[in-house]
């Protein structure tokens, strides 16, 4: 017996609400992890009933850039790398708003390196949702700054030799405020820690490891999607508040998940403020 | 006044360009005539050439930098001789004779001697003040700018130190009518 | 408190005066990096915004700096950047987006010698071509280039409205003699002062497309956190704002980001005409080396040689008509700049080989003199 897909109708998925309904069907391929990242992020909205009018949702280029168009909420998608930059220029502009970037590996760490770590810097007020699926998959699967050592790419079809970036200790040297990491598989942690982002002030980040089953894990013959999920679930250890340098992500032996840091220190535009209030009065 | 036009140099750090600042806001803002300031320099904050130049007329300045000065302020041997022969007929030069040694000038410049760096060391107990030293001579030997125009540019220009830059403005102008007599007695 | 317009007068650098006419003009957000010979903009807004309700950020590179401000305009402050070539050579990337997504935005270019790092701490007018087309892809900005200190503050005013008015990034393209000189600038009282804001939506959320544009071309624009939950990409869209990768959404985008400006050209350019009426001899010339072309021209016509200056305050969209106007009676067209041959091109688009165009172009950092000018004019009409 076949079934046909029902369509969707307003009031029937519980996300519906924070999502562009016209914009359905999404572009993600099936078994991507994006999916499960979006819906995470609308669920953590929607249990703590988000003021969606003051949530940007910006994002960069690529798969993962594509997440800003499906939010019910302002959005906007900037060139290759530049998300966080105009998030800042957003959180300083007006402070009242409260901008999210989602957007990839390639994308925030190699042309938009810079660009996190200074913001990171400043902690500026912003959750940076990382979606690291290894590869550029909108291009066709290049390798970028967290492929990992000897991976099959069609730019490294002999083999990474490139050393990759822990991106999770990439934010925490930084100076970023909470850094946690979950892949696609913890979809409820993954949410848990993302509402706690939301509620906290600071430079936010969270590396979400993602399926790629049409590009990276096909070259690197990891099977379907679902024998990725299955991989991560088998290879998976959560070890909250272990120094992010210690927490590997290597396919053949483990992948350290959970919340590595979760510390205070004066958020930059409370800086910008105090500092303006005390200059005014004078 | 037609279009005069003023030349300072020395070095780095010897706030010259901070003078022609104080001149042309003298100038423009306080007996209300027309000025443009210009400067040039080099990579280095300190040390290297520096000179700046302020063009001051009744009318409007079209071109903004200086062609032939009518006066020149050096504070440096370099400025002095890279700059001397620029001078146009009857124009005069003022340069601080602590540091500066006067050499061949060409025929209907007047050059004026004035020790400020000295005057600024040992009268104000300041070597910072070199420069205001300096400006005092300028507005009394040139004329170009009103005594007070210069003493309202340069209070606006050191809110901090107005009382000890003013003094600084003051001994220079009496140096520079010092070195006016000068002049006159050696004619 | 600050007040945001000094009204008075001071004698001040261009950059300072490009500086004081952004907040004039309602500036408050300014992100920046620095680069001789624009710091003392940057400096400026540093000391100023924060003292007068503004928010002033140095970002980590130009790129980001161009960003923010995308950012910043987005969310609703009047924003804006300072740079040299180099920063703006960073920044074309976020201009073409900027353009794309209808931006309004103010960037200062104080011109200095290139190409690369070039010549930092000297004049040049090299950036002239850059500005129109330094992104890629079909697009149109706006470009206006100051003469003087008054000008470095009137047209940085006035670069905000056009952006404001047109939703597109606007150039002040001055050249390092304005940025650096000293001048008295004069600061109207603040009522005085004409300020022209974007467009608002004027429909409820629901109805509101944030790229349909009105019959100027322009869409109102509503920003973040006002709840028009709008959405805005680089890529191509339609009035929703949505990604649409085929023809029809092209083509009714493309061409209507470079008519909101091309048709309205008559609203945009100025020029300024100079003894041009009867002028054989017509010199056309801009930012500084317009100073000395002044210069010469009114030493030339005091020995009765029938010369006049064309110079163009806004250079993109170019000012043809008022060229055409200017060049009606005469028998030479020179153009000088202070480069290797730019806006010369344009001009000779506009007389189209019906009189001899002549360039005279100066690599070096500083303008002709009036003398070295008019011996090269010389030189070509004799």
């Amino acid at each position: 017996m076949t079934t046909t897909p029902k369509t969707i109708t307003e009031g029937e998925h519980p996300i519906l609400d924070y999502i562009r309904r016209d914009r359905l069907p999404h572009i993600f391929c099936s078994a991507c992890g994006i999916g499960t990242v979006l819906n995470a992020f609308a669920n953590a909205l929607r249990s703590l009933n988000y003021d969606i009018d003051r949530l940007v949702v910006i994002s960069g280029i690529g798969c993962t850039g594509r997440a800003s168009g499906y939010f019910a909420a302002d959005g906007y998608h900037t060139t290759h790398g530049r998300a966080i930059a105009f998030a800042s220029g957003v959180k300083v502009a007006n402070p009242d708003l409260n901008p999210v970037v989602i957007s990839g590996d390639g994308d925030l760490f190699a042309i938009g390196g810079n660009h996190f770590i200074h913001a990171a810097r400043r902690n500026v007020d912003m959750l940076v949702l990382c979606i690291n699926n290894f590869n550029y998959g909108m291009t066709g699967g290049q390798m970028g700054p967290t492929t990992p050592d000897s991976a099959i790419t069609v730019t490294s079809p002999d083999g990474n030799i490139e050393h990759p970036f822990n991106l999770v200790s990439v934010a925490a040297a930084s100076g970023a405020v909470f850094v946690a990491r979950w892949t696609a598989l913890h979809a409820r942690r993954l949410t848990k820690s993302i509402e706690k982002a939301l509620q906290k002030k600071g430079f936010k980040f969270i590396e979400v490891i993602s399926p790629c089953p049409t590009l990276y894990d096909r070259y690197n013959r990891h099977g379907s999607g679902l024998d990725v999920m299955k991989k991560y679930r088998e290879l998976s250890v959560i070890r909250n508040f272990t120094d992010p340098m210690k927490a590997e992500i290597d396919y053949r032996t483990r992948i350290v998940c959970g919340e590595f840091v979760d510390t205070e220190k004066p958020e930059f535009t409370d800086l910008l403020a105090k500092q303006a209030e005390t200059l005014q009065q004078r | 006044m037609a279009r005069t036009e003023i030349r300072l140099g020395g070095l780095g750090g010897q706030g010259i360009i901070k003078s022609a600042v104080i001149i042309g806001e003298a100038a423009t803002i306080h007996d209300g005539k027309e000025a443009v300031q210009t400067a040039s320099y080099g990579p280095e904050s300190r040390g290297s050439a520096c000179k700046a130049e302020v063009i001051i007329s009744d009318n409007p300045v079209d071109y903004p930098l200086v062609l032939t000065p009518h006066v020149m302020v050096a504070l440096s041997n370099d400025a002095f001789h890279k700059y001397k022969d620029d001078l146009s007929e009857g124009g005069i030069v003022i340069i601080d004779s602590d540091l500066v040694k006067a050499g061949k000038i060409k025929a209907g410049v007047q050059v004026y001697e004035v020790p400020a760096a000295t005057t600024a060391h040992q009268v104000l107990k300041n070597p910072l003040v070199t420069n205001v030293v300096m400006l005092g001579a300028f507005t009394a030997i040139s004329k170009v700018v009103s005594p007070e125009g210069m003493r309202k540019a340069i209070a606006n220009a050191f809110p901090k130190y107005k009382d000890l830059n003013l003094r600084a403005f003051d001994e220079g102008m009496q140096l520079g009518q010092e070195a006016m007599e000068k002049s006159t007695q050696k004619k | 408190m600050q007040k945001a317009v000094l009204t008075g007068e001071i004698f001040t650098q261009g950059d300072i005066a490009a500086a004081e006419g952004a907040l004039a003009a309602g500036c408050r957000f300014f992100a920046g990096y620095p680069i001789t010979p624009a710091t003392e903009i940057a400096e400026r807004m540093a000391y100023r915004l924060p003292r007068i309700g503004g928010r002033y950020i140095q970002m980590e590179d130009e790129i980001a700096s161009c960003t923010a401000v995308v950012g910043a305009s987005y969310s609703g402050v009047k924003s804006m950047t300072a740079t040299s070539g180099p920063g703006v050579s960073l920044m074309n990337e976020t201009i073409g987006l900027a353009v794309m997504t209808e931006t309004p935005m103010v960037l200062v270019n104080v011109m200095r010698g290139g190409p690369s790092t070039g010549q930092p701490t000297e004049a040049s007018q090299s950036d002239i071509m850059q500005a129109k087309w330094g992104s890629h892809g079909d697009y149109e900005i706006i470009a206006l280039i100051p003469s003087s200190v008054q000008e470095m503050f009137d047209l940085t005013i006035k670069a905000f409205n056009l952006s404001e008015q047109f939703r597109v990034p606007t150039f002040v393209l001055a050249d390092e003699i304005i940025g650096h000189m000293r001048e008295r600038l004069v600061i109207p009282p603040e009522d005085e002062i004409k300020i022209v804001n974007r467009k608002k939506p004027t429909v409820p959320p629901e109805e509101y497309l944030p790229f349909k544009a009105d019959a100027d071309l322009v869409p109102p624009m509503a920003t973040f956190g006002e709840g028009y939950h709008f959405y805005a990409t680089g890529l191509t869209h339609d009035e929703r704002g949505y990604p649409v990768m085929d023809d029809a959404a092209q083509l009714a985008l493309v061409p209507r980001l470079c008519d909101k400006i091309r048709k309205n050209v008559d609203k945009i350019t100025e020029a300024e005409l100079t003894e041009t009426e009867d002028a054989e001899v017509l010199v056309v010339a801009y930012g500084g080396e317009a100073r000395t072309a002044m210069r010469a021209v009114k030493d030339a016509r005091a020995k009765g040689m029938k010369i006049g200056l064309f110079r163009p305050i806004t250079v993109w969209p170019f000012p043809k008509e008022q060229l055409k106007i200017a060049a009606s009676n005469a028998q030479h067209v020179l153009v000088a700049e202070l480069n290797y041959g730019q806006l010369v091109g344009e001009v000779e688009r506009v007389i189209r080989h019906e009189i001899p165009v002549h360039l005279i172009p100066r690599v070096c950092g500083s303008p002709h003199s009036p003398d070295e000018l008019m011996k090269e004019i010389r030189r070509r009409i004799d």
